[in-house]
């Protein structure tokens, strides 16, 4: 792995009474995506807010780079920050608002001017230096948000849900193109966001956060496919949740009974032991149907109900007496619909590892 | 889309609404200007009413040197009235505003509190302090004096020597411009509080954080971000305090004795035991005028930056 660019040493914030961010350690390399994920209050915000000094840590230590940065005041530290809101200086020009941070460092003026005409091209809006920010659309406004932040060429880009007031057409736009921009300059960005999906695409890495603590750090991959806990597994897209005791288990094999005649076979790649009660996730696309048992751990079904969602079908399953199960089918076909009909009789099948073991 | 004509009905209801205020600015402001107006171009009559006649003497004569001094002094101390009342009330208001909204109203309140007792009344409570045998001079002829005594018998000092002989007499603070102008400051601070407080409220505070992430100090945050930003409740407040001390009749008159005497003073004793309205009128008309060409120029500026 590279140089570090951000390091959280158990950092908690404290308000009060309340506890914003609890006992937070991460470790964000140099050039890399990096995304804080949670819902809101979670304390994503303030351990951004943390890394920028708007915020000092009530304990814990926050480094950027190689240094300690203790009580060192936002001006003091080499990151810059796209607000939420945008926060361009209404009373100045777009040249003036992308230019303020040169000027504070006392920049020559035709090199301030030279930077700030590059960082506008970069952003793709040349030639809009005179106007002012309430001249400019949603889009327009984030992106010389964008423009003021990097023209510092900071050592890490702290990002506060940039995206979140725009419209999900120019959203989904957006995300790509803020991806290809970091991947061309190598900065890194600390990306906060509560939409699972925009973190999901963006990011190398994603720390999943919830009230104030990290929960999990991995790539997009590790967190969807396997997920630490039950709270990951469900904020990060959709997921079925068995509950039941584990009746036979071997190494990476294991059957939970989930009712009295219902068991299923799951992958176990941790220890557990017969009669401990666990839940097992399963993710609605690992779901196959199929009208014959295809091996002998399909699970026989009823189909509940069927909703057609353009690109997927989803099928609601009773299994056992009162367990449902969400099944997600791909819509391969054109005007085929449904493979099967309400109230048929169906077999379940998942690979043994896409149904995993929780302990929490 | 077409403009429509405005129908009858539409018209009748306007004129209808704005009907009082066009009768109470008709009646209560405008007849009674120019009445003013006209006075001021008249002559004292021998017993002390109105000669009309359309001459300049009045003017003319407010450019006698003892007027223009008198004018000179109203200026200065109006502008540092304000001056004073700026740099005070604009940390004040920018220290309630940035509290917790719940503690706001509350400070504001406190501000207010003093000024539900009666103008004339809290201007006296000045002159007590202010007094040769006021309140101050009470502990600093007395209190203090007495304290550096006994500090000179304790602790041998040459200092203490030339406090003493300070303490001995008291301090002539009342009838001076400085007496004025603190019973000016008090008078007025909350109108040039509140219009800053306004401003500051509404200020996005993330700006102040982008102002910060982006290399600024504290200093150069204030000046590059929260002052043009809250300019407009600076003009306000500043005129709203310039104005009235521009016109003080009340403060200079119980405060200033007969040394301290300002515009305002000058025009009601014209009215009042010279018995000259030409010249009172004219006067006033002057300070107005100084008035409403000093705002203009002063809202111009203020609204440029």
């Amino acid at each position: 792995m590279s140089e570090q660019a951000v390091q959280l040493n158990r950092v908690s914030k404290k308000f009060g009474s309340v506890v914003a961010v609890n006992d937070v350690s991460l470790s964000i390399a140099d050039g890399e995506f990096f995304s804080l994920l949670g819902p809101s209050g979670c304390g994503k915000t303030t351990t951004l807010r943390l890394i920028a000094g708007f915020e000092l840590p009530t304990r814990g230590e926050v480094y950027i780079g190689q240094d300690l940065q203790g009580e060192t005041p936002p001006y003091r530290r080499p990151v810059n920050t796209v607000f939420q809101n945008y926060a361009l200086f209404p009373h100045m020009t777009i040249s003036r608002n992308v230019g303020f941070g040169l000027e504070m460092r006392k920049l020559p003026r035709d090199e301030i001017q030279r930077r700030v005409s590059e960082a506008l091209d970069m952003v793709q809006l040349p030639g809009m230096g005179e106007r002012k920010p309430s001249q400019l659309s949603g889009g327009q406004q984030q992106r010389v948000a964008l423009a003021r932040a990097l023209v510092n060429q900071p050592k890490v880009l702290l990002l506060d849900e940039p995206l979140g007031a725009l419209d999900l057409k120019l959203r989904k736009a957006m995300q790509l193109e803020l991806k290809a921009l970091q991947h061309r300059i190598g900065i890194t960005f600390v990306y906060v966001t509560h939409d699972q999906e925009e973190a999901l695409t963006m990011s190398d890495r994603i720390a999943v956060m919830n009230g104030g603590r990290v929960l999990q750090i991995g790539t997009p991959e590790e967190i969807y496919e396997r997920p630490a806990n039950r709270f990951v597994a469900d904020f990060i897209g959709e997921t079925n949740f068995l509950e039941g005791q584990v009746t036979a288990g071997r190494p990476g094999e294991a059957t939970v009974q989930v009712e009295d005649s219902l068991t299923i076979p799951v992958s176990a790649d941790k220890a557990v032991g017969k009669r401990d009660v666990v839940t097992v996730a399963i993710r609605p696309e690992k779901i196959s149907l199929h009208a014959e048992p295809p091996d002998d751990r399909a699970v026989a079904g009823v189909i509940e109900e069927v909703i057609y969602t353009g690109t997927d079908t989803r099928y609601l399953v009773r299994i056992g007496e009162q367990t449902i199960v969400t099944v997600r089918q791909q819509n391969v076909g054109v005007g085929e619909g449904a493979s099967f009909l309400k109230g048929a009789s169906i077999y379940l099948h998942w690979r043994l590892q896409s149904a995993r073991l929780l302990t929490a | 889309m077409e403009i429509q004509p405005r129908s009858r009905r539409e018209t009748r209801r306007l004129i209808f609404l704005i009907a009082p205020s066009l009768f109470w600015l008709l009646v209560f402001f405008l007849f009674p200007l120019v009445l003013v107006l006209a006075i001021s171009f008249g002559q004292r009559g021998t017993y002390g009413g109105v000669e009309w006649s359309l001459s300049l003497q009045n003017y003319r004569r407010f450019f006698d040197p003892l007027y223009l001094r008198i004018f000179g002094r109203t200026l200065l101390i109006a502008l540092t009235t304000t001056v004073i009342c700026l740099v005070t009330g604009y940390p004040l208001a920018y220290f309630i505003a940035t509290r917790p909204p719940r503690w706001r109203n509350g400070l504001l309140l406190l501000l207010m509190i003093p000024f539900w007792t009666n103008f004339l009344i809290r201007t006296y409570a000045w002159l007590l302090l202010l007094r040769d045998q006021g309140l101050i001079n009470m502990l600093w002829t007395g209190g203090l004096h007495n304290a550096l005594l006994w500090l000179s018998n304790t602790v041998p000092l040459p200092v203490w020597g030339r406090l003493l002989e300070a303490t001995s007499t008291s301090l002539s603070l009342f009838g001076t411009n400085g007496a004025i102008i603190v019973g000016l400051v008090y008078g007025w601070l909350p109108d040039m509080v509140l219009p800053c407080y306004a401003a500051i409220e509404r200020l996005d505070h993330s700006l102040v954080e982008a102002a910060q992430d982006l290399y600024a100090n504290r200093v150069q945050s204030f000046l590059r971000v929260i002052l043009p930003l809250t300019m407009s409740g600076v003009v306000a407040g500043s005129v709203l305090v310039f104005i009235p001390s521009l016109g003080a009749y009340v403060t200079p008159d119980l405060l200033g004795g007969a040394k301290s005497v300002m515009m305002g003073n000058v025009i009601y004793s014209q009215f009042m035991s010279a018995r000259d309205y030409p010249f009172g009128a004219a006067i006033s008309f002057v300070l107005m005028t100084v008035m409403l060409v000093g705002t203009l120029i002063y809202f111009r500026l203020g609204t440029e930056s």
